[in-house]
């Protein structure tokens, strides 16, 4: 347990005295915490295996055989949950961004823009996704109008493109906002006009702030794209949702579950990294 | 009146600017030669900041008119953008652009103002970025520079818009003693190019050394002006000389 304490000859006893307290210290908290987790987590499965019905849920939700059978058609149903969302998010970002802009315009010219921006967030961002979802996939296509698609997978997209549009946009705002008033004399200074000093020097730095909020939002819809299933189509919950009542067994669900967890965990990863990269890039010495 | 020989690039008439209730300036008369080097000198608040910032149309004036090179700056029909692209201005701060190289911050506005090429507006940012002893740093970030170097960057940055006069407000007071000399020196240097400027600043010892003009700002008024012998070393007005004294005796004259 004791390494070698690292000596250096111009250190003071009792600076060497305090060090080694320190470090005795940290080990002891590293120590403490490590059987603390180790004994939460037996207590916490301990509880889950002794329970009464135990044997039953473990049949129902973690079958190995149903989920190796019905893990084919999920990942095929995923596969239209992951176009679903690299779609929608593009749309996201660019729509967000647009009333974002239009929320942060000045002057009496664009009033109604920022009426209109303004409106367009309180309703979608209080209108219930679920709601929206059905009264777009199911209204719209009821109005048999010429050229307007039916397809629940588009409409579904659409649903969620403007209820999360909304949310990124009010993000976009507060990065706009916080980019220091500096900055925007700066660029004016040179003669950039308002919306070039927007796009070449206020937004890069509001999208980088941003960046770990939005990525919040990301993960949201990279769940939420599953809630298109609710129009029909068949995509990773609904697919589970059919081998669930193939099987009379809930391990599908799982599978789906955990797909969907697997999808969340590199974006958190590369966000952190993309945020590390453009600190290290940007600051002195890289800290952090 | 004379007739005037030539017009002065910059001509401001009785600036009036107000923040809420706090008169900020007062009426100020000011105008600038081409090739001439007038230092604001004056406390804080007393308005320098405010002039400087007025006149590049960063800040609205409640009254008043500016002309560069006899054309109306504070015209509301101006196109003001590319009004102010004609000022070089630097600020106290530096104001880089942090998420930028200093390259980029170089070229931004003559590529995306003046629609100058990438590959010229490099070749000229490069120029004069190695003229003040940063070509090596072209490619780094602001913020791993000294802030002497950001304020080098940040003076080339004004410089690459090629503008009719250069507007330094303070370039020096956010600086480590031992960094101000490396700004100063590079402004000495634009003086002795020819460089029309309007500075304010607390450099005492440099405004006597540089200045054509010294003007002493007091409350928004311009106080007393004339060249730096006589406003520094035998100023008539005594608030003038009560503002010498203070600085003497904070040790910096």
């Amino acid at each position: 347990m004791t390494a070698p304490a690292q000596v250096f000859p111009e250190l003071s006893p009792a600076q060497q005295e305090r060090l080694a307290y320190r470090r005795g210290q940290g080990r002891r908290s590293r120590l403490l915490a490590g059987t603390s987790t180790v004994v939460f987590l037996v207590v916490m499965g301990a509880v889950v295996v002794l329970s009464p019905g135990w044997d039953r849920v473990k049949e129902q939700f973690l079958d190995p055989q149903v989920a190796k059978e019905s893990f084919p058609a999920i990942l095929e149903g995923f596969w239209l949950n992951l176009r679903v969302l690299a779609v929608s998010a593009v749309l996201i970002v660019v729509v967000g961004l647009g009333i974002a802009a239009m929320r942060t315009l000045r002057g009496p010219v664009f009033a109604p823009l920022r009426v209109l921006a303004t409106v367009y967030t309180d309703v979608f961002r209080g209108f219930p996704l679920i709601v929206l979802l059905y009264i777009i996939g199911f209204g719209v296509p009821g109005l048999r109008l010429q050229g307007v698609p039916t397809s629940p997978v588009v409409l579904g997209g659409l649903a969620l493109v403007l209820t999360y549009s909304a949310y990124v946009a009010e993000v976009f705002r507060a990065g706009i906002e916080t980019v220091h008033p500096s900055q925007r004399m700066a660029a004016r200074s040179l003669g950039l006009t308002y919306g070039q000093s927007m796009r070449r020097v206020v937004l890069p730095q509001a999208v980088r702030r941003v960046t770990p909020p939005l990525l919040n939002d990301f993960v949201a819809l990279q769940k939420d794209v599953g809630l298109i299933s609710v129009l029909g189509a068949v995509d990773a919950v609904r697919a589970a949702q059919i081998e669930v009542a193939r099987t009379y067994d809930f391990t599908p669900y799982l599978v789906a579950g955990l797909l969907f967890v697997l999808l969340a965990v590199p974006t958190v990863r590369l966000a952190d990294w993309v945020n590390l990269r453009a600190a290290r890039r940007q600051q002195a010495g890289g800290v952090l | 009146m004379s007739i005037p020989i030539t017009t002065p690039v910059l001509e401001a008439e009785r600036l009036v600017k107000r923040f809420g209730d706090n008169q900020v300036l007062g009426g100020v008369d000011l105008a600038v030669a081409e090739h001439e080097v007038v230092v604001l000198i004056g406390a804080s608040g007393s308005g320098k900041s405010t002039l400087l910032r007025c006149v590049s149309l960063l800040e609205e004036l409640d009254d008043g008119t500016v002309r560069l090179d006899g054309e109306e700056v504070t015209d509301p029909r101006a196109d003001a953008d590319r009004l102010r692209s004609r000022f070089g201005v630097v600020f106290q701060a530096f104001n880089l652009f942090p998420h930028l190289s200093v390259l980029q911050n170089v070229t931004l506005a003559p590529r995306v103002v003046h629609g100058v090429s990438r590959e010229e507006a490099e070749e000229r940012a490069m120029r004069l970025l190695r003229r003040v002893g940063l070509g090596d740093r072209a490619r780094d970030y602001p913020d791993r520079l000294s802030g002497g170097q950001q304020q080098r960057v940040a003076i080339v940055r004004a410089l690459a818009n090629e503008p009719r006069m250069l507007l330094l407000d303070e370039v020096t007071s956010a600086l480590d003693p031992e960094l101000v000399g490396e700004v100063l020196r590079l402004v000495r240097e634009l003086k002795e190019q020819g460089t029309t400027i309007l500075m304010a600043t607390h450099e005492m010892a440099f405004a006597r050394q540089v200045a054509d003009r010294v003007c002493f700002l007091d409350a928004g008024v311009l106080c007393e002006q004339g060249p730096p012998e006589q406003v520094l070393g035998d100023p008539r007005e005594p608030r003038t000389r009560q503002f010498l004294s203070r600085v003497i005796d904070a040790g910096r004259l």
